[in-house]
């Protein structure tokens, strides 16, 4: 007969897997306004959109990040191995540090984004979007290397937003004013371990707190404990804040900004890292890695399209709008996600527009469909590129962060 | 005497379908059929009183939702409800359950892989990039490789213009795909002997091949082409059974001005000079007509109803060589009560969706090796469904119906087919229902157990062959029944085929009597009443 554990591993009941921290969540939650995120019950919202996103750019805001996919790669040939998976070179990065890192398939269309981390030499956590598994065994074929899902196995917390340093400090982190970004510190709180790297996806002075799933409640308790003592304001934040904070940042999410290559059923709807704005993480000096000889190839041709980050001209919503070359014009392109920034007054867009020669369109024009009391209106609205992040704050990088 | 516009022969799913398009054009149609009932493979009917079976066909997937919307089977009585998820039984006491929540089929496939649950993500792109480009072709008609005639030519461009619209590794992958066995294919992506058992199986339903076998990969597809409201590859119980969807249709069909006759078998199709005139019945009947169309499988519609002096020799020489092999059995069986299935836990819903007990390809394979040996499958691969969980109309309250579709069964045993080898047959597969299901066996109420005699008995599908002709490559599109005669005409003026020997194949789809509507129509110079396939989804 099968092993109790593994029947007793299933419930069918559990559509949506808790997460370590969801007795806190669940009590957090107000709206309980709940979502999928690789199978965990996710918010969306806590309490009001508003709120949490000004939670992240003007206080203190937390949110669970556990459902993050997470792999563990060690053994001989770990470096060598990812190294070989993404088109950045890795090969300097140090213990203790992280990188941004994309990766592809043979023909050189990305397969996700994530980050790495160098958690001691020789031992790597890989954090993605998507599941990655399959893709990681297949491109270690021959290699003396050991990967491990432990995305279940490892409970994590975003911390994020000016306050975030003070907040942690005062929950009994007292290493963390020297941390510059992306690097990674060790600590102990409680007794128990707690990883802490200075790492985000909102643009802000912000913190990714990595504990055993154990110590999940005590983590989350440690740094509300903060607010209850009455130093700072701490807050939840779901998905829906994090979408606007991550467009104003100018992060990608893949599979909403483009479609991941191992997803694509249509011939000619996946990306490659230059047609998505990743170009600059792919280094044609590295040996070897997957998808170089297909981007090689592509690089010395016109690019045919472009992710690319819009200001929106007005205050309409361009869900799903179309693009055009002019007002009424040629149809370029999409908006693939859009914001309203409530920082900057202004609506932010990722959208893919085709390129005519490699030449961007000299103008872009976005066709709105809004509609007020139920009657649907159309307008045009000028788009306008922009290169940088919308909204860059020296704060995200100042070490020591500043008091505020 | 009476002279119809058009009479069909056999009242399936294909020949109503059929019928009712040339009616919707405003013809004056006559569908013939040799049973007192219609609906051939695609019946319900009460033989223990209180509970209807599913006879034949039992589930509903690929029938075309365009022929659905312009025959307004909706009205006429058609409901087709989603089934949710599949289950494998193991022989350790565990199960694999492919359920209809993605999350939870995701955490249970990680379960026995966590692989094997990211390996899906591909497996299921992968499949829908072949499912995408086929379901374009299941509403056209086959284009002539060697005719010059424009619309050929065009249609040829047509087909080619689409297999270029894969990129390089796709076209690599796809021609690879057509040619290679399931378990080959399966074992790209999958590692546990579970998972790949129960993705194989719907690889041999209805096919005298193995998992091993080439060609088995496109079984595969030809059952997750289709789809329920847009989900492809999902499959649903016809609320009724499947004789619903015959019903419905000869309801439209009727609706439309046309006429059925039941009890009334052909014998002969009447040519003369080379001209389709009519049919004879078995009662020595004359009928004539504009145009006569065949809905019988090929074998039986050139070397049954066709007098072999009105047929080229090459055709003949064809239709001799169609493969046509019986492999499947059914058993249909009243139950008192619902089975208990101890190792799932209390409550599962996995009950609800396909039910299957072969956990590795090499019992599959052992299956498959009995029926090349003339012998039913010792240890058979079973799809059990339980739809009266759904369906209040096909039992009393509390009561249950069970279909049990079996591969393999042969069309001849040593010595030939008993009424006791027949009942022996039945009692190898409710043993192996019977040791995951310690109740079963007591339930048992009433059991119509049939091989492929008894389904060619009843239905005239040759050799009880549910497809009417393997899906082979060889036997597929242009090829589909025969090269040359792959757009729904006969050898001979005003006659036509419309059934599952011809393109797109066998499945409860409607698309060959569309398909060879349109091409009547186009013929009589009629308006096309057909529909358009609904396009890119």
């Amino acid at each position: 007969m099968a092993s109790q554990q593994q029947l007793a591993g299933h419930d069918f009941h559990e559509v949506l897997k808790a997460s370590p921290f969801h007795a806190r969540v669940e009590e957090q939650s107000l709206v309980k306004n709940w979502m999928s995120w690789n199978g965990y019950q996710t918010a969306r919202v806590y309490d009001t959109l508003a709120s949490e996103y000004f939670a992240i750019r003007s206080s203190c805001s937390v949110m669970d990040l556990t459902p993050m996919e997470k792999y563990r790669i060690s053994g001989p040939d770990a470096l060598t191995f990812l190294n070989r998976l993404v088109v950045r070179d890795i090969s300097a990065l140090k213990p203790h540090r992280v990188t941004y890192v994309a990766w592809c398939n043979d023909e050189g269309k990305v397969l996700d984004d994530g980050t790495i981390f160098h958690l001691e030499p020789g031992t790597y956590r890989l954090c993605s979007q998507h599941h990655q598994l399959d893709w990681l065994l297949i491109s270690s074929l021959g290699m003396n290397v050991l990967i491990e899902e432990e995305t279940h196995e490892v409970a994590a917390l975003a911390v994020q937003g000016p306050t975030a340093c003070s907040v942690l400090t005062a929950a009994g982190f007292d290493t963390l004013s020297q941390l510059k970004p992306f690097g990674i510190t060790h600590t102990l709180l409680n007794g128990f371990e707690v990883m802490i790297s200075r790492t985000g996806y909102t643009g802000d002075l912000g913190y990714e707190l990595w504990v055993a799933p154990a110590n999940a409640l005590a983590l989350w308790d440690a740094v509300f404990g903060v607010k209850q003592r009455g130093l700072y304001d701490v807050r939840c934040i779901g998905l829906g804040a994090l979408e606007m904070v991550r467009i104003e940042a100018g992060f990608i999410m893949p599979g909403d900004d483009f479609n991941t290559a191992e997803t694509t059923v249509r011939a000619g709807h996946d990306r490659s890292p230059f047609e998505i704005g990743l170009g600059w993480l792919v280094d044609f000096d590295k040996p070897h890695f997957t998808g170089k000889q297909a981007l090689l190839k592509e690089h010395g041709q016109p690019i045919k399209r472009r992710l690319l980050k819009l200001a929106v001209e007005g205050n309409k919503a361009p869900a799903d709008s179309f693009l055009y070359d002019g007002k009424r014009g040629r149809r370029i392109g999409t908006i693939k996600s859009h914001t309203w920034s409530p920082i900057l007054k202004a609506t932010l867009a990722m959208a893919d527009i085709e390129y005519r020669n490699g030449v961007v369109p000299a103008q872009i024009w976005a066709e709105i469909y809004y509609q007020k009391e139920l009657e649907w209106r159309a307008t045009w609205a000028r788009c306008t590129i922009s290169k940088a992040p919308f909204w860059a704050h020296p704060r995200r990088s100042a070490t020591p962060p500043q008091r505020c | 005497m009476k002279k119809y516009d058009a009479i069909v022969i056999g009242a399936g799913h294909n020949g109503l379908t059929n019928a009712a398009f040339l009616a919707k054009a405003g013809l004056d149609v006559l569908v013939l059929e040799k049973n007192e009932y219609i609906g051939g493979a695609t019946v319900s009917r009460e033989l223990y009183e209180g509970w209807k079976y599913s006879n034949c066909s039992y589930v509903c997937s690929l029938f075309r939702p365009e022929i659905y919307q312009a025959l307004d089977l909706g009205r006429h009585g058609l409901e087709v409800v989603p089934l949710q998820g599949s289950t494998t039984f193991k022989q350790n006491g565990d199960y694999f359950g492919s359920y209809h929540q993605p999350t939870v089929r995701r955490r249970e496939i990680a379960r026995h892989s966590k692989r094997d649950a990211d390996a899906s993500v591909r497996f299921d792109a992968d499949l829908m990039k072949w499912c995408r480009l086929i379901r374009g072709f299941l509403l056209r008609t086959p284009p002539d490789p060697s005719s010059l005639k424009m619309r050929d030519v065009m249609e040829f461009a047509h087909l080619l213009k689409q297999f270029y619209s894969l990129s390089e590794s796709q076209i690599y992958e796809f021609i690879r795909f057509f040619t290679m066995s399931i378990a080959e294919y399966l074992e790209e992506y999958f590692e546990s002997d579970v998972i790949l058992a129960h993705f194989s199986g719907g690889s041999i339903i209805g096919t005298g091949l193995g998992v091993y076998s080439p060609g088995t990969a496109y079984v595969l597809l030809h059952h997750a082409m289709g789809d329920i409201d847009g989900n492809v590859g999902s499959w649903g119980f016809a609320r009724g059974g499947m004789g619903s969807v015959a019903n419905a249709i000869a309801s439209s069909f009727k609706a439309l001005g046309g006429e059925v006759r039941t009890a009334a078998e052909v014998q002969q199709i009447i040519v003369k000079g080379r001209t389709a005139m009519g049919v004879v019945l078995t009662s020595g009947e004359e009928i004539s007509a504009r145009v006569v169309v065949s809905n019988l499988d090929a074998k039986r519609t050139f070397l049954g109803v066709m007098d072999r002096n009105d047929l080229p020799e090459a055709l003949l020489h064809r239709a001799e060589h169609f493969k046509i092999r019986g492999s499947s059995g059914k058993l249909n069986i009243a139950l008192d009560g619902m089975p208990v299935f101890p190792a799932l836990p209390p409550g599962s819903p996995l009950t609800l969706g396909h039910m299957h007990f072969t956990d590795t390809l090499e019992r599959l394979e052992r299956a498959y090796d009995d029926w090349k040996d003339d012998r039913w499958s010792a240890d058979p691969y079973v799809d059990t469904l339980i739809p009266t969980q759904y369906d209040p109309t096909m039992a009393p309250p509390g009561k249950h119906m069970m279909s049990v579709f079996v591969q393999y069964c042969p069309v001849e045993v040593e010595g030939g087919w008993t009424a006791a080898k027949r009942d022996a047959f039945g009692a190898a597969v409710i043993d192996q229902i019977a040791q995951h299901s310690p109740n079963f066996k007591q339930l048992i109420l009433h059991a119509e157990v049939r091989t492929p005699r008894e389904i060619e008995a009843e239905t005239g599908l040759t050799q009880g062959n549910i497809f009417q002709g393997e899906l082979t490559l060889d036997q597929l599109m242009f090829n589909r029944p025969f090269p040359g005669y792959a757009q729904y005409r006969g050898p001979v003026k005003n006659m036509y085929m419309c059934s599952s020997s011809t393109h797109p194949g066998g499945g409860v789809m409607g698309a060959p009597g569309a398909n060879a509507a349109r091409e009547i129509l186009r013929d009589l110079g009629r308006t096309d009443t057909t529909p358009r396939d609904f396009g890119d989804d």
